[in-house]
């Protein structure tokens, strides 16, 4: 049996992109896949399938509001949604991506083992085809657990893949419900809820916290609840979902919550349940490994991403920190490098955070809340998409750039975007902030105008009372 | 093609050096062998020389650190002149169908004009106030920052410009060490604060020497811009006078640097040299001198107490079996010490040839970097000034230095009877670290007895 330099359990964002690195640096790699294609949640039923929707979606519901159609000089009629060629050619961008990878990671002389794995002990894994053929165990000299994680279920609102279903089924409906109840008010609930309200579904999102988009500036938080309602989202915050009351003959399904002891019902052709994801850390064979979980069922990692097992090594949605493909990304990058004996590292104070809705959020850093928490003096830029030329022709004229800087230093601490494509304009923020960048320095950096951009360049500005677009 | 123009190798030890000034400037046209750059070094100051004719353009700036084999100016040598106007000009005559070589011929010409007034500006700008050279219209340059300049963020360059501040003397805290203008702001409110103090203590001075200290405080001006104070002057240290300074601390605070002292009775050497100078003198053309009696007596010495002949590496100890001894000269840039090669094999007169021979080239400033690689032991004469006695600095990695002094005649007992020698203190600074106070104290006797019996140096005793 060949001994594998390092054998990786999940070809997700995190894994795949560990297996490239770790071949270009020179190391005998396999990568064991239960799913017959790579690319893990994101790839298949997660960020890429929801943004194909997101795009496709906004598309349709351009043309099918005859005001907003014929205002752009685009005369329609009897605009009808065909909901089976739309997740046609969502299936076919997800498929050419899923194929792409495939390629890369094959090119690169990875060795692709189908099957699920688990640890076999004595630097073992052992892969279960999804055939029922016989076992495969690899040797390996270092073993990357990158299983990702899998949607948190309710235990009284079990996945039935009919009325109450995952993201994993929101992307793949046959029909539109006419009612959608989205429990959850993160990214992958605003960003679905978003999907099928736009393809005509009514789409009442119900969440426990107070706010919407937990972890964003709230500021961007507020004005994205506002925008989304424009757009025919209900919110109902601070509501506990209860239960379920099934479907009984014409009758829908009503879901039940409660607010401040008054009861709330909710009828809904289905429920989809957004409330987060858990590490997919069961069947891998852990405890017997010796690897270690932290008290959030994260496995716990040290700073060179080795869990508590020697040898053995976990990144992405496995352990701690936001559950984003970029991060997982990250650390399997800085996992090859280690193995390689090369520096890796990654700054997890700089993941970005996005909801791809419209206007989309886009974060980086600290807020000003969290910021002021921590005792930081700041100082606070913002400048508004309305007084950007850019947006104004885009027809995009919601939402602003804010910058949080360090009032002494002038160093950006924090970037806060809500708007049109802001999920690319976070990058500079990032790219700033990499290299230890200020406020002015972002204020001072050459824009192409027109662009979106320019509004961070402004709040940059703005952090010292100097934009130029703005009284 | 166009033909680098890199650091050279400047011996074993060294790695680096400063630019200490252009001879050329960017755009010049330049002849092969012409002189380009000065460049310093902690020993020697040595002369770039064009390999190629062409146009010049710099890439560092004057008093940069660079590095052996860093790429300092790129000579183009298709290069026609000044490169924004002529080359253009030179351009619109190839489209009139001349050939190359008429457009060789066309460079004087074109030169001429432009050469002058670069001249002028030359002269009048200091690398320093690149920044606010945008003001003046007639700065050739581009506006803004350019080559190393872009490396740094624009608010840093900015803070820079305003300050006066140097961010490569500031200590970054951003990514792969970059400066941030966060540092920046914090290395101007330090150099703020040294000022406030600096002028805070000149007001008290002035309060202590002036009776009408409050009318003249408020409009003392700022250190920075005062003018030259009668009671004392300030001028930069230079690049060479700056690492003499590093070198000397550091070789204090990096060894167990001790002192051990005799005296020498020179009356041997005298009677000797009264005796032999002329039929030496005759016969090699050179004077016999004391500093030969000192060679031959510290080799012998070194033979005797190999740890003296020794240095620390790292944790390695490296034994020497050759006697490269350096002998200090003072010269117009500060002190050198050039080394005289296997003593142990020269005689008498080679090695007075040497001697002289360093003497001619640093009083013509033509020591080169050779001259002074290498040595394992310094001798030190402060005597030629008058010392009476002095505690040498070690010259890293050399584990010994020996001081020589003035001859003094002096009243000594000799046999039970006072008599009037001339005497000589001698000095052996010496590496504790790898030397033991007996071999110490051994080698110097040594030595006092090679010189005071110069006999013994005849039998290798």
């Amino acid at each position: 049996m060949d001994t594998f330099d390092l054998v990786i359990i999940g070809a997700g964002p995190g894994g795949y992109v560990a297996a490239i690195r770790a071949a270009q640096l020179g190391l005998k790699t396999a990568l064991v896949e239960k799913r017959s294609t790579l690319g893990g949640t994101c790839l298949n039923v997660g960020c890429i399938p929801s943004k194909a929707l997101l795009h496709l979606s906004a598309q349709f519901a351009f043309v099918a509001d005859e005001k907003a159609a014929a205002a752009a000089g685009i005369k329609t009629k009897e605009v009808s949604l065909d909901l089976a060629a739309l997740m046609k050619r969502k299936n076919a961008m997800v498929g050419g991506l899923v194929k792409g990878v495939g390629t890369l990671v094959e090119k690169r002389g990875v060795e692709v083992v189908r099957g699920t794995g688990r640890l076999g002990g004595d630097n073992k894994v052992v892969v279960k085809p999804e055939d029922g053929g016989d076992e495969v165990r690899l040797a390996a000299k270092a073993i990357l657990l990158a299983t990702g994680s899998v949607p948190v279920e309710l235990p009284f609102l079990k996945f039935d893949g009919k009325t109450v279903i995952s993201s994993d089924h929101a992307i793949a409906l046959d029909k539109v419900p006419e009612e959608l109840v989205v429990v959850g008010a993160g990214a992958i609930g605003l960003e679905l809820g978003s999907v099928w309200a736009r393809l005509g579904s009514k789409v009442t999102v119900v969440e426990m916290l107070p706010r919407i988009a937990a972890g964003f500036d709230e500021e961007v938080a507020r004005h994205l609840q506002r925008s989304l309602g424009r757009q025919g989202l209900t919110f109902e915050l601070a509501a506990k979902v209860t239960g379920l009351n099934a479907a009984k003959g014409k009758k829908k399904a009503v879901l039940t919550a409660e607010r401040d002891d008054q009861k709330l019902t909710f009828p809904a052709d289905q429920v989809l349940v957004a409330v987060g994801r858990r590490p997919a850390t069961r069947d891998l064979g852990l405890e017997d490994a010796g690897v270690e979980l932290d008290d959030n069922g994260r496995i716990k990692t040290n700073t060179t991403f080795q869990t508590t097992a020697k040898g053995i090594y976990a990144i992405g949605d496995l352990i701690a920190g936001p559950m984003l493909a970029h991060k997982g990304e990250e650390e399997g990058v800085a996992v090859a490098e280690i193995l390689a004996g090369k520096p890796g590292e990654v700054d997890h104070n700089l993941v970005p955070n996005v909801v791809y809705t419209e206007p989309e959020a886009a974060s980086v850093g600290l807020t000003e809340a969290a910021a002021k928490e921590k005792g930081l003096d700041v100082r606070i830029g913002k400048f508004s998409f309305g007084a950007n030329g850019r947006a104004i022709a885009t027809g995009a004229t919601e939402g602003f750039a804010k910058v949080v800087a360090d009032a002494k230093t002038d160093r950006i601490l924090g970037v806060h975007l809500l708007g049109h494509h802001t999920s690319e304009l976070i990058a500079e923020a990032v790219a700033h902030m990499t290299y230890g960048g200020s406020a002015e320095d972002l204020g001072r950096t050459i824009h192409a105008h027109p662009t979106l951009s320019e509004a961070l360049k402004e709040a940059g500005l703005a952090v010292s009372k100097s934009a130029i677009h703005a009284l | 093609m166009a033909i680098e123009v890199k650091v050279p190798s400047l011996g074993e030890s060294i790695s680096s050096g400063i630019l200490a000034s252009w001879k050329v400037k960017d755009g010049d046209a330049i002849d092969r062998d012409q002189v380009l750059y000065e460049l310093e070094t902690d020993k020697i100051t040595s002369e770039g020389i064009a390999e190629s004719a062409g146009t010049i353009s710099l890439k560092v700036e004057e008093g940069a650190e660079v590095e052996v084999g860093q790429v300092v100016a790129v000579i183009d040598p298709d290069g026609n002149g000044k490169a924004d106007s002529s080359s253009a000009r030179a351009k619109d005559k190839k489209m009139d169908g001349e050939d190359d070589k008429s457009k060789a011929s066309s460079k004087s010409e074109d030169e001429e004009p432009s050469d002058s007034s670069d001249k002028k500006s030359t002269d009048e700008e200091k690398p320093s106030s690149r920044h606010k050279s945008s003001d003046t219209s007639e700065s050739a340059e581009p506006s803004g920052a350019t080559d190393q300049a872009t490396a740094l963020p624009p608010s840093v360059r900015r803070l820079a410009a305003e300050s006066g501040v140097d961010p490569s003397s500031v200590e970054g805290s951003g990514k792969g060490g970059r400066v941030t203008k966060g540092d920046m702001l914090a290395a101007i409110e330090k150099q703020e604060k040294a000022e406030e103090d600096e002028k805070s203590r000149s007001r008290e001075k002035q309060a202590a020497d002036k009776d009408d200290a409050p009318a003249s405080e408020r409009d003392a001006p700022k250190p920075s811009q005062a003018p030259a104070d009668e009671r004392e002057s300030r001028r930069k240290l230079s690049p060479l006078r700056q690492k003499v300074a590093q070198r000397l601390v550091s070789s204090q605070q990096q060894m167990a640097t001790l002192t051990t002292f005799n005296e020498v009775d020179m009356t041997a050497v005298r009677t000797l040299r009264a005796r032999h100078q002329e039929d030496f003198t005759a016969r090699h053309g050179i004077k016999l001198g004391f500093m030969s009696f000192f060679i031959k007596a510290v080799v012998q010495a070194l033979q005797a107490v190999p740890a003296l002949n020794a240095r620390i590496e790292g944790d390695t100890l490296v034994e020497q079996r050759y006697y490269d001894i350096g002998v200090a000269v003072s010269t117009d840039r500060g002190l050198m010490v050039p080394v005289v090669r296997d003593c142990d094999q020269l005689s008498f007169a080679a090695i007075e040839e040497r001697l002289a021979a360093f003497a001619k080239k640093a009083r013509e400033g033509k020591i080169t970097l050779d001259d002074l690689q290498g040595g394992v032991f310094t001798i030190s004469n402060g005597g030629v000034f008058g010392s009476l006695l002095s505690t040498p600095i070690i010259n890293p990695p050399q584990s010994g230095i020996l001081g020589m002094h003035t001859i003094q005649d002096r009243p000594v007992a000799v046999d039970g009877k006072v008599e009037i020698r001339p005497m000589m203190y001698l000095a052996l600074t010496y590496d504790h670290r790898l030397v033991d106070g007996r071999e110490a104290v051994t080698f110097l006797g040594h030595v006092k007895r090679a010189v005071e019996d110069p006999a013994r140096l005849l039998f290798g005793l």
